[in-house]
């Protein structure tokens, strides 16, 4: 294995790249794969395998982003957890640590939502300047990195407690699509990766690298060429531009609180739907006074964040859901968009359990008294599904400065969202759905669950074909600035019904691609 | 968000010198114990008043039959501190002023739950419920004693996951 390589700060001939994780990851080792040298910048630590720990609190404590953010809006996280608006993670690897596996292709129809949805008030609905047919190769190719149960003659994962008792109710309710899933989870050994032990702590890391994640398996690989550094404990403040208005580096903290200026060719910013816009805003200059790559005033706007909830169940007899996958199946029946619903897009249904600790947090948020602890009481007993379905875009749903700092000084992002009707409409239904799932199979308590913090964010550095219209275009290059793209899942110009990150993963092979060719042409 | 120490807790000499007083605790010079001796915590900053009766506010907040009030005391055990002591005699009074507004004698002699939980309800949306409330959902869940009682086992790598021991072993669908 070469040794990770050591670039200089001057060393102008660099790509860098903002946050490790899914997006951010991913990109730093395709493009480290086709010979272009990257320095990785990640506000985190490392933490591996060996360092994560089955404990929900303590894992929170290792790996989440808990500097200050603030919230505004009608959201019931801006009251539970107003300076916790996401559940995201701060580590080398970013939310690839946490997130539990799900990887789902768009459907054809979601990439065109607003053909096919047609004009919807109050959103800010637009068409992805990209389709289903061109984006097909690019996802074969990250359902082989990520190793997809259910494609690709790789066999799904076997079912849990939890998935059982889902499965049953959503057959008595005659739905059709239901099974274990695609998972970036190996269900057998997989690319030097061991499979799923059925540990259940798929959200605190996965101790087997059974689960895909960028901070073992593209890092290291990525680091294993030569031309890839990766500095951890260093916090991108601003990125630096000249007078034709390229990007020429970006200043960050280091590991010591010392502020270094990295420069760069090209800046790929992947810092996650809060960090990324927050990081253009912050990046003001006289030249670009309303942030970077915003003339179209469209930065950190139509914040996404998926319509979202749960539902949890008990029963007369113990379920124990939180022994094996987390996220154990999923029944995608109503994902397809059907407006007889009465709301446009769809949703899917997956199953999800938590731990004790966060079930006490998260169940109903601010609750007490007996009829809250008499639920948790049944714990044992308790069966639990997640709703994931596609929220309207709107233009207030924003990411903006604060007037709050961080420890660095630098204004903090404060995330404003509130339902769009569609959502509630959609989100009242996945509820009864779900009851009526547990109600199938003899619950004898249903619990509606609100939504948590943030764990899919999405949309506010959004793709469009028009400059105004949106940040970056078809590849995810700024509109503004020619040498600067945008490379997470803030670029999506709409959420669809499904979990972001294969996307997100597809894009960013994409985008190396689409980088390096251009590097090779000299046009940027 | 780690868990609450237990120091304090083994303390079972002081009960030697322990005087009854209501159901739940007993209140003796300088701690707070268990009328069967189960458990005792020493108060050095708040008064034993104070800390029965946020051990009580505790219990009525999120109350579990199948959890003693040794998980409780743990969860509370922190406000005895300098730094919090102001606050918990602030509220504790307001507290026992809303009792007697209820026409009780205070919070810790109004001997139904329900009677409680009304009390209790006229002061929720005060800062030092919120603070006591918030603080729980970590003092009193996160303790890892706790888990068997609700069934939940907790890490699980160590013992090799669940795949040889029933992740899928459902037996009444
Ligand atoms: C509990 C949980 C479960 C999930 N389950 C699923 C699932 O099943 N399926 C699915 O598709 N998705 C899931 N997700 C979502 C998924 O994790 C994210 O969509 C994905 O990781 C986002 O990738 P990203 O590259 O945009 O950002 P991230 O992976 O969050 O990476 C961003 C990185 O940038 C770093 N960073 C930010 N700002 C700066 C800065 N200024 N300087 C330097 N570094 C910076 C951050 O520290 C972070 O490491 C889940 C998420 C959570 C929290
Ligand atoms: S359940 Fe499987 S994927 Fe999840 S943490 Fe355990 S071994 Fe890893």
């Amino acid at each position: 294995m070469a040794e990770a390589a050591k670039f200089e700060l001057g060393d102008d001939s660099v790509v860098v790249i903002v946050g490790t994780g899914a997006g951010g990851g991913v990109l730093a080792n395709e493009l480290a794969q086709k010979g272009v040298k990257v320095v990785a910048l990640e506000a985190g630590g490392r933490y591996l395998p060996e360092d994560y720990v089955n404990d929900e609190w303590e894992s929170f404590g290792q790996l989440a982003w808990t500097d200050p953010r603030t919230t505004s809006g009608d959201w019931r996280v801006a009251k539970d957890f107003s300076g916790l608006p996401a559940w995201i993670v701060k580590a080398v690897g970013g939310t690839s640590i946490h997130w539990a596996g799900a990887s789902l292709r768009f459907q054809d129809h979601e990439w065109r939502a607003r053909t096919t949805y047609g004009e919807v008030e109050g959103a800010s609905l637009l068409d992805w300047p990209l389709d289903a047919a061109e984006m097909a190769p690019w996802y074969d190719k990250a359902e082989a990195k990520l190793g997809v149960t259910g494609v690709g003659g790789r066999p799904r994962l076997p079912g849990n407690n939890n998935y059982l008792v889902f499965e049953k109710g959503a057959k008595a309710l005659g739905y059709q699509e239901v099974h274990t899933g695609n998972m970036a989870i190996n269900s057998v050994e997989y690319d030097d990766r061991m499979s799923c032990q059925q540990t259940g702590f798929c959200f605190q890391g996965c101790k087997w690298g059974a689960k895909w994640s960028s901070a073992y398996t593209d890092i290291p690989r990525g680091e294993a060429t030569g031309n890839l550094e990766v500095r951890d404990h260093a916090h991108v403040a601003r990125i630096l531009h000249d007078d034709s208005g390229k990007v020429t580096g970006v200043e960050y903290f280091d590991k010591d609180g010392n502020l270094q200026m990295q420069k760069a060719r090209i800046v790929c910013v992947a810092g996650n739907s809060f960090e990324s816009p927050r990081l253009l805003l912050n990046s003001a200059s006289s030249m670009f006074p309303d942030g970077l790559a915003n003339s179209s005033g469209q930065v950190g706007r139509n914040y996404m964040r998926h319509t979202t909830g749960s539902v949890y169940a008990t029963f007369e007899r113990p379920v124990r859901m939180w022994r094996g996958t987390t996220m154990a199946g999923i029944i995608r029946d109503e994902a397809k968009h059907d407006p007889s619903r009465g709301f446009v897009g769809g949703y899917e249904l997956e199953t999800l359990a938590l731990g004790l600790p966060f079930m006490a947090a998260f169940l109903d948020p601010g609750a007490w008294g007996r009829e809250f602890t008499t639920a948790l009481d049944s714990y044992e007993n308790m069966a639990g599904m997640w709703i994931v379905g596609e929220d309207m875009p709107q233009a207030d749903n924003r990411v903006t400065l604060s007037d709050a700092e961080d420890s660095f000084g630098l204004k903090v992002a404060n995330v404003n969202f509130s339902d769009h009707p569609n959502d509630v409409a959609m989100r009242n239904h996945a509820y009864k759905q779900g009851v009526a799932i547990y109600d199938a199979v003899g619950a004898t308590r249903t619990l509606p669950t609100p939504p948590y913090p943030s764990t899919h964010n999405l949309g506010t550095n959004r793709m469009s074909e028009k400059p105004e219209d949106g940040v970056v275009d078809r590849n995810g290059r700024a509109h503004d600035v020619a040498n600067l793209f945008v490379s997470d899942g803030s670029q999506f110009t709409t959420g669809a019904a499904e979990n972001p990150t294969l996307t997100i993963v597809a894009l960013a092979i994409r985008q190396a691609d689409h980088i390096a060719k251009e590097m090779a042409a000299g046009n940027i | 968000m780690s868990q609450i120490s237990k120091q304090g807790l083994s303390r079972r000499a002081l009960l030697s010198r322990a005087a009854a007083a209501g159901a739940l605790a007993v209140a003796g010079a300088g701690f707070i114990a268990a009328p069967d001796a189960a458990w005792a915590v020493e108060v050095s900053n708040v008064s034993e008043h104070e800390m029965a009766t946020l051990l009580q506010m505790a219990r009525d907040i999120y109350p579990h039959d199948k959890v003693g009030d040794r998980f409780y005391a743990i969860a509370v055990k922190s406000y005895d501190s300098e730094e919090q002591k102001q606050a918990v005699a602030e509220g504790i009074a307001a507290l026992d002023a809303a009792a007697k507004e209820a026409g009780f004698e205070d919070y810790l002699s109004t001997g139904w739950e329900a009677d409680r939980v009304a009390i209790l309800r006229r002061i929720e949306d005060t800062p030092f419920f919120q603070t006591v409330r918030g603080g729980l959902v970590t003092g009193l869940y996160n303790q890892k004693e706790v888990w068997p009682i609700f069934g939940y086992q907790g890490e699980s790598y160590s013992e090799g996951g669940y795949i040889n021991r029933g992740f899928d072993d459902i037996d009444w669908l």
